[in-house]
């Protein structure tokens, strides 16, 4: 898969972070601002979206970094389930109770259990987005050629 | 507010009808984001950001996909100069100069709807969604959640949101099945 011009290049470099940041910014303040883990994802993953599309890049790191998404997505999803199944053994016992302190609301650390359900949800729809498109590109390099 | 949510609806209708009727795939296409991008302002008039942002992101991310694999399927490309030459002088295509009135009326007519959209909402970082109080004080009290709607989404519906997060990932493992090159041994 061949790269764009330089006037891309040039121009993913300099906002490829701040997209990558102002998802990260979305996914944590979930609990605070409009958003939360499947907008932040969906914006993180449009980060590594552009990278790959703008740089370009060859089939055989393209399916490592698959496979590496991959587990990436599957890990997200578990650490969504542990999280919900751990509030059957915590607290008043019953499976999604939020179970950690509540803290003050409008603070970053409040709201208990649920930034940490943000974050997990957000890891998983990135790296499933991200998934997805690799194995469309890897489809096209290896299939259709 | 409504007259400016049932313009934007008619243009979403419009476009979407185009795409059913156009010849060219690419063309289609783009009109269906006219319909994506439209129901990112209607959300953004109906004081909805948290699926606004979900809206644009996704949308831009399907268009930029959908657009790739249009380009590599069966569309042949039009070629057509942008300088003709009659008679020994050369004039600009008029095509060329239609489009990019057109384009340049668009982008002031989106600019015009976004600006007065944004205006209605609150500022970035307050949290003042207008549902009953009631349920606004509920919901702040037992999730400890400033944003509610991530306090319902992880606390009162928690199994819905689990729900989703399990389609996305048997979604991923679909495709990721259908897709792969050698059935594995």
């Amino acid at each position: 898969m061949n790269g764009m011009t330089p006037i891309v290049k040039k121009v993913t470099q300099l906002i490829v972070g701040l997209i990558f940041l102002y998802g990260i910014y979305i996914i944590t303040h979930g609990h605070l601002t409009p958003g939360g883990g499947f907008a932040g994802g969906a914006v993180v993953a449009g980060s590594f979206v552009l990278l790959v599309l703008a740089y370009g890049s060859n089939i055989l790191k393209l399916k490592k970094r698959e496979e590496g998404s991959s587990v990436v997505e599957s890990l997200g999803i578990l650490l969504f389930t542990v999280l919900a199944f751990a509030a059957i053994f915590i607290g008043t016992k019953v499976f999604f109770a939020n179970y950690l302190p509540k803290g003050v609301i409008g603070e970053l650390i409040s709201a208990g259990v649920i930034p940490l359900y943000n974050i997990a949800v957000g890891i998983e729809v990135a790296a499933a987005l991200f998934t997805i498109f690799l194995a469309l590109v890897i489809y096209k390099e290896e299939v259709l050629k | 507010m409504e007259i400016v949510l049932s313009i934007v609806i008619v243009f979403m209708i419009l476009g979407a009808i185009y795409a059913l009727y156009a010849k060219d795939l690419l063309s289609a296409l783009i009109s269906c984001g006219i319909v994506g991008y439209g129901l990112v302002i209607c959300f953004l008039l109906l004081q909805a950001p948290d699926l606004a942002i979900v809206q644009i992101v996704v949308e831009t991310i399907t268009l930029v996909i959908m657009v790739a694999v249009v380009l590599n399927s069966t569309r042949e490309e039009l070629k057509e100069k942008a300088v003709v030459n009659i008679d020994g002088v050369s004039y600009v295509h008029q095509r060329y100069i239609v489009n990019v009135i057109l384009v340049v009326v668009f982008a002031l007519f989106l600019l015009y709807f976004f600006k007065e959209s944004i205006f209605t909402l609150d500022h970035f970082g307050e949290h003042v969604t207008r549902m009953s109080t009631a349920y606004i004080e509920k919901a702040a009290e037992q999730t400890g959640s400033a944003n509610l709607v991530t306090g319902i989404l992880f606390d009162f519906r928690g199994y819905d949101t689990l729900g989703e997060a399990t389609i996305l990932f048997t979604a991923v493992i679909g495709i990721l099945t259908i897709l792969r090159a050698k059935g594995k041994k």
